[in-house]
């Protein structure tokens, strides 16, 4: 099943208290081997023991529909959309968290189930409020597909039109909009199962019930991450991510303001889904075209501070070396954790607020970039920082929390203006009436226009790491990393493992490049050191690997270990357009 | 009432004198099956806790007395506690648990000190603890665990939930708590009075035991009576006895309907009151109200639905949003604003109550209101709202 079996000798998941273990897997079912001869629908289909009734249906092309099972997700069998007949039993069962331990006989369509199914799309519209044209998951709204699906031409139990809760809008990144909440409660499985953070929870009882915080508090009170894994994975409109467009749009007509966008490689790959391609097409120089089209002055690629800080933190990282390994000075935080997350540095500040120091000092390549702009930038174009607005384009919720963090503004200017998801620069190409796939290709903006590729592959995860060690063996070898491997790729660490781990032998040195030729002498102190890093996505796994550290285990042993608070990386990120499964952030890489 | 004619141990003697299978042979050859309600074969129960795997095992005994109407529990515990213990003590030689658990309902904290001070008794007496009765490596011991006040914590996987320390909702069965219980664990929850009519099988054998009640429905039975009648209280009774019958013993001859398993029973017209309390007829956990001539059975099924509305966990669809939906329809009855067409569409929808809700709190939900308008379609139609 989706649910990620824990890696053994790292330590646990989420409290007890606050796991959503709704459901439990037969013991050890699948690993016995067994299998199971079944018949759905009359045609016969042999699975290993413990395999759903979803799944095998799966395999033999029945379509069940589902509503709260999500391939990501541990099951929770609540919304009941996805009942079947078994042979024998007088209840219904939910096929996706009903695990075949016997021979049975399954009919997935038959009155029963049909009216079931229709009822219970009858029950969620009723209590559902919300007009689908006011809604910004018109285009994809799983309920509003289950409900065309079934042919529902009225609203049988009624369908209430006065919202009973007020919006959330307290939080940079992630609005809850409990009016329009199914209570599937993927949102609270995203973030305390997949996710461990636990912020979500369901309160209450009954028709009373529904997905709330610590207190019911504003999610800007609470430890939440603005990861925004909970939107991807939410069917309706009830989350969704703070928008700015409105005030992108009123910059872009300011004759005055001068509107400068950069855009991530991330939501490059992934911003064509939302104009009808499939997952794993970049659009990175039509997207160009129809930004200058939309009206921002100039476009630039966050590659550029990308490679920024990948110096940034690879220098870093070195004068901790230098200063653990020649100063002799033990309170050096090693291992070196990643800090362009932002959803992961929030759950440092949160979770392990001792572990701060470990933090890299190193802007995130997206404040780099503001804070570039709204100084030099300004300067040698001659612009008054005032009028110069900043425009991210990123894969990320938390990244609009991020810019508006209140240090963010060193220059004296808030570094980034506003960020956008990728869902969000969609919907402004759309309303401009532009066709994103038919445009004519254009570059970037100089002078800021020209990156090494190193950033590029950023957004994957183990992506920083990669680019990082590149860096840091050129600098203290003097070669060019392919010939430390066979190709650019330094494969033990890309991947989509949760938790990776890889060791890297300085064999040779190199003299001190002129770059950094102020800040060391030579690189002796690196000879034949082994640099050990660690990679980990999803604060889940993130989690891990902080108690193996808090442990003294393998990772506590590393220098420099790379962390991203979203499953897959950027690429899974939360402004990422919906849906999301495994398959899809593969496809994004 | 029957358990104070057990002499106290005896059961528990019987047990330890044969091998673990006897015992279960012997629950089995007496037809026992669950007196909560739902009438499971209580020895098919611990068989299969039995035989799962797993080092630790447990015996939970469901004191999460919450269904409206029933009482029974309340006394066995206050009056035959021992029973319970000692049940729960034969349950772990069946299975092979060390661990027992009494799930006890919050309204029922007053009863936690006696129960207390009967467990401490029991172990200075080496009935519970370590080598029980002198019986080598036979170790169990019982401790007392409060519910929080939530109806749905009757219902096993969600008591399981609860004792966990989680909110208390039901989970997705299978598997279920024999094989996947408590911490994961081979678990065995059965009703208070379940362990109490083990003991007196123990000690009095199957074929005492059988010779009341019906070949479904074997032995005896402790029914909660309460509402319109002149005897209301706890009842020991065989199973089969048909509604008359009962009503002439609690003096509730005039009865217009009987609701037989609480909330989430039956609502018996008087022209069923022929049929019989049993699994294989009518089944209940003990919960007898019976409605005098002058109630409003439109006011009953109101009142029913309300208390599902209020329990109800929440998570799953056809239980959190249909009853609402069928408390509107009543509201609509009694209003006399429900078409005919929309009544049929509310009671096709408690239908899919029945069958697609998550646990048994949503399955029998709708019941109530199914009974009421299947049977009383003459009191309930034609009103307009008065009093």
């Amino acid at each position: 099943m989706a649910k990620p079996t824990p890696t053994a000798g790292v330590s646990t998941r989420a409290p007890a208290s606050q796991r959503s273990r709704t459901a439990e897997m037969l013991q050890h079912a699948k690993a016995m081997g067994k299998t199971i001869e079944v018949a759905i629908d009359g045609s016969p289909i042999a699975v290993p023991l413990g395999t759903s009734i979803l799944e095998a249906a799966g395999q033999l092309g029945i379509r069940i529909p589902t509503l709260c099972y999500h391939e990501d997700l541990c099951l929770a069998g609540v919304c009941r959309v996805c009942v079947v007949e078994i042979e024998g039993q007088r209840t219904l069962q939910a096929a996706c968290s009903y695990p075949i331990s016997s021979p049975i006989n399954v009919k997935t369509h038959t009155s029963k189930v049909r009216r079931a199914r229709r009822h219970i799309i009858d029950l969620l519209l009723s209590s559902h409020v919300g007009e689908c044209y006011t809604c910004s998951r018109n285009q994809s709204c799983e309920l509003r597909e289950l409900a065309a699906e079934y042919g529902v031409d009225f609203f049988r139990f009624g369908h209430v039109q006065k919202p009973r809760y007020e919006i959330d809008a307290s939080s940079h990144a992630v609005v809850r909009d409990m009016n329009k909440c199914v209570l599937c409660r993927r949102c609270i499985r995203t973030c305390i199962d997949l996710q461990e953070v636990g912020v979500l929870e369901a309160l209450y009882r009954g028709n009373r019930s529904k997905v709330g915080t610590f207190l019911d508090r504003p999610l800007a009170d609470v430890v939440c991450i603005n990861c925004g894994q909970c939107i991807n994975r939410c069917p309706t409109g009830a989350l969704r991510a703070n928008d700015p467009t409105d005030e992108v749009w009123d910059a872009i007509d300011d004759p005055r303001k001068h509107v400068l966008i950069q855009t991530a490689p991330s939501p490059r790959a992934a911003i064509g889904e939302c104009f009808g391609l499939e997952p794993g097409h970049a659009v990175t120089f039509e997207l160009n075209t129809a930004l200058r089209r939309c009206g921002f002055d100039r476009v630039f690629d966050t590659d550029f501070s990308a490679d920024l800080t990948i110096i940034e933190e690879g220098v870093e990282l070195l004068l901790r070396l230098k200063r653990a390994l020649v100063d002799g000075d033990a309170s050096v935080a090693l291992p070196q954790f990643t800090s362009c997350s932002p959803g992961w540095v929030k759950y440092v500040e949160h979770f392990y607020p001792e572990r701060l120091a470990h933090l890299s000092s190193a802007k995130s390549p997206q404040q780099m970039f503001g804070a570039l702009l709204k100084t030099y930038y300004a300067q040698i174009n001659e612009l008054d920082p005032r009028d110069i607005v900043t425009v991210a384009l990123m894969p990320c919720s938390a990244k609009k929390f991020e810019c508006n963090r209140p240090e963010m503004c060193a220059s004296g200017h808030k570094d980034i203006d506003y960020g956008l998801t990728t869902r969000e620069l969609a919907k402004m190409i759309h309303e401009a009436g532009i066709d994103l796939l038919k445009l004519p290709k254009s570059g970037f903006d100089d002078p800021f226009g020209t990156a090494t590729g190193s950033g590029v592959i950023f957004g994957a995860t183990g992506g920083v790491m990669e680019a990082a060690l590149r860096t840091v063996v050129e600098l203290v070898t003097g070669l060019k990393i392919e010939k430390l491997f066979d190709h650019a790729d330094v494969i033990p660490v890309r991947g989509f493992e949760g938790i990776r781990y890889a060791e890297l032998p300085i064999s040779q040195i190199g003299p001190v490049p002129e770059l950094v030729a102020h800040l060391f002498d030579n690189w002796d102190f690196l000879k034949d050191v082994t640099l050990k890093v660690g990679v980990a996505h999803g604060t889940a796994n993130a989690k891990r690997v902080m108690e193996d550290i808090k442990a003294g285990g393998r990772f506590s042993q590393c220098h420099f270990i790379e962390f991203m608070a979203c499953p897959g990386g950027c690429l899974g990120g939360g402004g990422q357009p919906s849906p999301t499964s495994p398959a899809i952030r593969a496809a994004r890489a | 009432m029957t358990f104070g004619e057990i002499e106290p141990g005896a059961g528990l003697k019987s047990a330890l004198a044969r091998p673990p299978a006897d015992v279960l042979a012997r629950i089995d050859a007496s037809g026992l099956r669950g007196r909560g309600g739902a009438g499971f074969p209580t020895s098919l129960k611990w068989e299969l806790a039995q035989k799962s795997k797993g080092d630790k095992k447990y015996v939970i005994c469901n004191a999460d007395e919450g269904e409206p109407g029933t009482f029974k529990d309340r006394v066995i515990l206050g009056d035959f506690a021992d029973m319970v213990f000692e049940g729960m003590t034969i349950a772990a030689v069946a299975i092979g648990a060390r661990h027992g658990i009494v799930y006890l309902r919050a309204e029922y904290t007053y009863l936690r000190g006696h129960l207390e001070a009967v467990l401490q008794r029991r172990r200075e007496n080496n009935l519970l603890g370590e080598n029980i009765c002198g019986r080598e490596g036979f170790d169990f011991d019982i401790e007392v665990h409060m519910g929080a006040g939530s109806y749905v914590c009757g219902e096993e996987t969600a008591l399981i939930e609860s004792l966990e320390g989680q909110r208390g909702e039901p989970r997705n069965r299978p598997p279920f708590p024999i094989d996947t219980g408590y911490l994961g664990n081979p678990t065995t929850v059965n009703n208070v009075e379940t362990f109490a009519w083990a003991v007196c099988i123990l000690a009095k054998g199957a074929d005492w035991f059988k010779r009341l009640g019906t070949e479904k429905s074997t032995g005896h039975k402790l029914f909660s009576v309460s509402g319109d009648c002149r005897r209301p209280g706890v009842y020991d009774l065989p199973l089969g006895i048909t509604v008359a019958e009962l009503l002439a013993e609690v003096g509730g001859e005039d009865a217009k309907a009987v609701q037989v398993g609480g909330a989430a029973g039956q609502c018996i017209p008087r022209r069923d009151f022929q049929r019989g309390i049993a699994y294989e007829d009518i089944p209940t956990g003990g919960s007898i109200i019976v409605f005098g001539p002058g109630r409003d059975m439109l006011r009953v099924a109101k009142n029913f639905l309300e208390f599902f509305i209020d329990e109800s966990c929440g998570q799953c669809t056809p239980c959190r949003e249909g009853a609402p939906r069928l408390l509107e329809g009543i509201e609509m009855l009694h209003r006399g604003d429900c078409s005919m067409t929309y009544l049929d569409e509310l009671c096709s929808l408690g239908e899919t109550m029945q069958l697609a809700s998550k646990c048994g709190l949503g399955q029998t939900a709708p019941s109530t209101f199914l009974s009421v308008v299947q049977n009383f379609r003459d009191e309930i139609l034609g009103r307009t709202g008065g009093n």
